[in-house]
């Protein structure tokens, strides 16, 4: 694109500057309005140049869609992130823990993040890890996301959603294998639960939510949550079948 | 009785709040004061407020948007200061009143500056460029700026009465519905939207109707000067696309009134309808504003190369194209909603192709210039300025219709920083192009350079000031719409950009300046020959300003650069044989009566008074009734009259310094004048 943009740049300059009307030395055609080949030209760079990006749009829109697995040895991490006002609620549907503003993972594995939201429209997004994705009420959308080094990251939500927006953000760590049966355990000796009445009072407004852990959840939490919005089932149908699914794992 | 309204709607919650509603009232107070002083009120209402003749309704849309645009302004800066103090703490805004402060800059940008001075500019010159006398609908034409003002009105308002939306420019809905957003702010939003929108559809409906059936014999379509294609263009445009707003924003209003769900989180709605249906008129939106622009920049390089439009055939084939594109790229307003990768290819490589007409156009001006001998008016600055600063943002605008760069950029001050890049120099540097460039065809004397040219410069170097930071930040990964943050690092480039909103403050000054010392000096400043820039197109060949019937006789195009082409030939200020009578539309009250009520209704709307919007309906709907039912709607300006006009026309033609009278010095009423340039 810069063989666009910089000529463009320097001709606007250097024209402006050799076509001055006080440059007598210039030469002058007032008549001189079409050109075949300058027109044929002028069309077929941009052409080329769009041509050739949008065949790399296509590749890379395909091979980095964020709801494609990305395959590893390592065995999968399943988080379900909830996006409420104004704070991240994460389930750990394998280790059956609930975290809020938090979210560790170890380093090396694949993280797979359903996301839905309990309020308005929020935007899910670790700059430092991998790109944004919507959480929208009633409905499900999918981050896969992996990090090779162990590290720390700013996660947050990028979609304004009220007063309490700058404020929305949380800790990502990805971490080593042992560390994160460490903190597993950790958050497993909390003396919380998220039951249903506990998650009534969390869903609440709140600003600047401190870091809660919670031992356990209400099993088909996730799924209430998003079947809640939907009580007769109008969601599309691809993802009823897939709400279905999440409900049999957690059975499991 | 009063709906909602309580004494607790006016701004004593905030001492910024209640210093904006302040100078809100006191200036719509200084103002009436000073028309009374001058006792202009009644010349005021005769004159402008009541009349139909589309220059005058230009000039009132242009001054409607120079308003709006220093509030849109005050806005700005108040965000960039706050944004700049902001680390760690709470700035001097809170939070609620921070988010009023982007939602009512976006609107006001859009709706009330940019709509409004394009339809300015659309009104002042399209008649004047296709050698009509006038719209073809000139009463609707009334009623479309004064529902425009009507819309701008309820946006002042909000500051004083209640408080304005804080759910952003695109009010997205859940958090814009009756659940997250209780109250009174997205009522005020979505009926200035509405309304508003409505006068706007029916400028496009006008624009089509006059350029199609108004132009003078002998312009067929390819003859058509650039402008006047890119005003037809956007008209389409305007058609197809407001509906999309109008609807989205009524469904919004239903959800919040009626209970319906349409956009809610429960009960089948579905917030990605209203972001589908908005942007399906946000991204045309685009088109609307910046293709009117690059009409402006075509006319203003061509007139200070002195030289042919380089390609023009490719410029029209590249304008239709962009705006057929306009209505196939949406999505890409939000790829982040997880949509497949099939969907999101196709829409970003559909958003890509809108850069080959651009980028052709671009190089089409670069080529116009190449060989000209370019003279740098003020109006060519901000082409040049233009030229140099667009390709930027259409290069950051490639890299988001990338969706995996997308992914990444969405939400963050980076896309602040396109759209800026694009909407400034694309849009308001062209519109500035035209102000500067049609002043004196408007007020028949022109504006001083000198100030112009700083305006210009303070203008561009804040610009890039103010935006270049933010598309570093956005690389850093910071959200727009940030009340307060935690990052040190971001507070540098915050600064920076501060600077920037500052020194374009100054680019404003300059062209307060500029308007003060140019009607100051008008004198020593007139332009009487009515072609101050040697312009080529049919606008300039009538005096400045031109008499309200535009054209003593309908002029005969045979060529491209009509004007030009009749200067070359010796023609073009030919005295003709004898005069006609001609009939003109009678001014008419409906117009400022209808947007009047328009604003109570909207009011009434967003306060819950049922009663008074009814009342204003009705009287709504029997004004249109009266308006149509009115046979005697056109007066006579005698042959006899109009030759008098005429007469002192070919006066100040002689005394004209570039005219050259090749048969004598001396006008002979009535006789034949053939005139030439230099």
């Amino acid at each position: 694109m810069l063989i666009v943009v910089v000529p463009v740049i320097v001709m606007t300059l250097w024209f402006a500057w050799r076509f001055r009307a006080s440059n007598d030395n210039a030469i002058y055609t007032p008549e001189w309005s079409y050109s075949a080949k300058l027109d044929a030209v002028i069309w077929a760079i941009p052409v080329m140049i769009v041509a050739g990006v949008g065949y790399h749009a296509w590749v890379f829109t395909h091979s980095l869609d964020p709801y494609k697995p990305i395959p590893s040895p390592e065995k999968t991490l399943e988080v379900r992130a909830i996006a409420q006002d104004w704070k991240w609620l994460f389930l750990y549907p394998q280790q059956n823990i609930a975290v809020v503003n938090e979210l560790v993972f170890p380093a090396g594995a694949p993280l797979r993040i359903e996301i839905t939201s309990d309020t308005v429209m929020n935007s899910f997004f670790i700059p430092g890890l991998g790109g944004q994705i919507y959480a929208m009420a009633g409905m499900r959308t999918e981050l896969n996301l992996l990090s090779y080094e162990p590290g720390e990251f700013l996660g947050r939500n990028v979609q304004y959603s009220g007063a309490g927006f700058s404020d929305q953000l949380f800790k990502a760590r990805a971490v080593n294998r042992e560390d994160f049966d460490a903190w597993v355990e950790k958050v497993r000796t909390s003396p919380d639960a998220l039951d249903l009445a506990t998650y009534e009072q969390l869903v609440k407004p709140s600003e600047a939510h401190p870091v809660t852990y919670y031992a356990s959840y209400a099993p088909g939490l996730f799924a209430a949550t998003i079947s809640k919005y939907n009580p007769f089932g109008t969601l599309a149908a691809n993802s009823v079948c897939r709400v279905a699914d999440l409900d049999r794992s957690y059975a499991r | 009785m009063l709906g909602r309204l309580t004494i607790d709607a006016l701004p004593f919650y905030s001492w910024v709040a209640m210093g904006g509603a302040a100078v809100t009232v006191l200036g719509a107070l200084a103002v009436m004061a000073v028309i009374t002083w001058l006792g202009a009120w009644r010349y005021l209402w005769r004159e402008w407020l009541t009349s139909v003749d589309h220059k005058r309704i230009g000039i009132m849309y242009i001054v409607l948007a120079l308003v709006m645009l220093l509030r849109g302004f005050v806005d700005a800066i108040m965000m960039r200061a706050q944004q700049a103090v902001a680390l760690n703490s709470q700035g001097y805004l809170p939070a609620d009143h921070f988010d009023q402060i982007f939602s009512s800059h976006g609107t006001i940008m859009i709706f009330f500056v940019a709509m409004p001075f394009m339809s300015g500019l659309m009104n002042l010159i399209i008649p004047l460029q296709i050698g009509a006398r006038d719209v073809s609908f000139p009463y609707m034409n009334s009623l479309s700026l004064w529902l425009n003002a009507a819309g701008a009105a309820l946006v002042l308002v909000s500051l004083v009465i209640g408080k304005f939306s804080t759910a952003g420019w695109s009010a997205y809905p859940p958090y814009s519905g009756i659940e997250y957003s209780p109250g009174v702010g997205v009522d005020y939003w979505s009926f200035a939207v509405l309304i508003s929108g409505v006068g706007s559809t029916m400028t496009g409906i006008n624009f089509i109707a006059t350029i199609f059936k108004k132009r003078a014999p002998g312009m067929t379509l390819m003859r058509m000067p650039l402008f006047t294609w890119t005003v037809l263009t956007s008209s389409v445009l305007v058609v197809f696309a407001f509906p999309a707003l109008t609807v989205s924003a009524a469904l919004l209003e239903m959800d919040r009134m009626l209970g319906m769900h349409f956009f809610t989180n429960a009960d089948g709605g579905n917030m990605m309808m209203f972001a589908n249906l908005f942007w399906i008129w946000g991204h045309p939106e685009v088109y609307i504003l910046i293709l009117p622009a690059f009409g402006v920049f075509s006319h203003v390089v061509t007139t200070f190369s002195g030289k042919r439009l380089f390609g023009y055939t490719s410029l029209v084939y590249a304008t239709t194209a962009i705006g057929i594109l306009s209505f196939i790229v949406w999505l890409h307003h939000f790829f982040t909603m997880g949509s497949s990768a099939n969907v999101n290819a196709f829409f970003g490589i559909m958003t890509m192709i809108i850069a080959v007409p651009t980028g052709v156009k671009v190089f089409d001006w670069l080529f116009t210039m190449y060989r000209g001998r370019i003279e740098f008016h003020s109006p060519m600055l901000w082409t040049l300025g233009f030229m140099a600063t667009f390709v930027i943002g259409g290069m950051s605008g490639v890299l988001l219709a990338l969706p995996p760069v997308d992914y990444l950029m969405h939400n963050t001050t980076f896309l602040v920083a396109h759209f800026h890049n694009m909407i400034i120099p694309g849009v308001l540097f062209g519109y500035l192009a035209g102000y500067q460039f049609w002043f004196p065809k408007a007020f028949g004397f022109r504006l001083n350079e000198q100030w112009g040219k700083r305006s210009f410069w303070c203008w561009i170097i804040g610009f890039y000031l103010a935006f270049m930071p933010l598309y570093v930040l956005g690389l850093l990964g910071m959200p727009r719409r940030m009340e307060h943050y935690t990052i040190a690092e971001w507070q540098p480039h915050l600064i920076v950009a501060a600077v920037g909103a500052c020194v374009i403050l100054l680019g404003i000054l300059c062209l307060a300046v500029q308007l003060i010392v140019s009607i100051r000096q008008r004198d020593q400043a007139r332009d009487l020959s009515g072609d101050p820039w040697l312009g080529r197109t049919l606008e300039w060949s009538t005096s400045s300003p031109p008499p309200v019937y535009n054209f003593a006789i309908i002029p005969r195009v045979d060529e491209r650069d009509a004007f030009q082409e009749m200067k070359e030939n010796g023609i073009a200020y030919e005295r003709p044989d004898k005069y006609e009578d001609i009939y003109l539309p009678k001014n008419s009250p409906v117009g400022i009566i209808v947007g009047g009520f328009a604003f109570m209704f909207g009011f009434a709307m967003v306060w819950h008074i049922w009663w008074l919007a009814i009342a204003c309906a009705l009287v709504i709907v029997m004004a249109l009734m009266v308006l149509s039912s009115e046979d005697d709607n056109e007066y006579c300006l005698t042959a006899k009259e109009v030759e008098q006009i005429e007469n002192a026309r070919y006066r100040d033609l002689a005394k004209a310094p570039r005219i050259i009278l090749p048969e004598s010095e001396e006008i002979v009423p009535g006789a034949p004048i053939q005139g030439t340039v230099r």
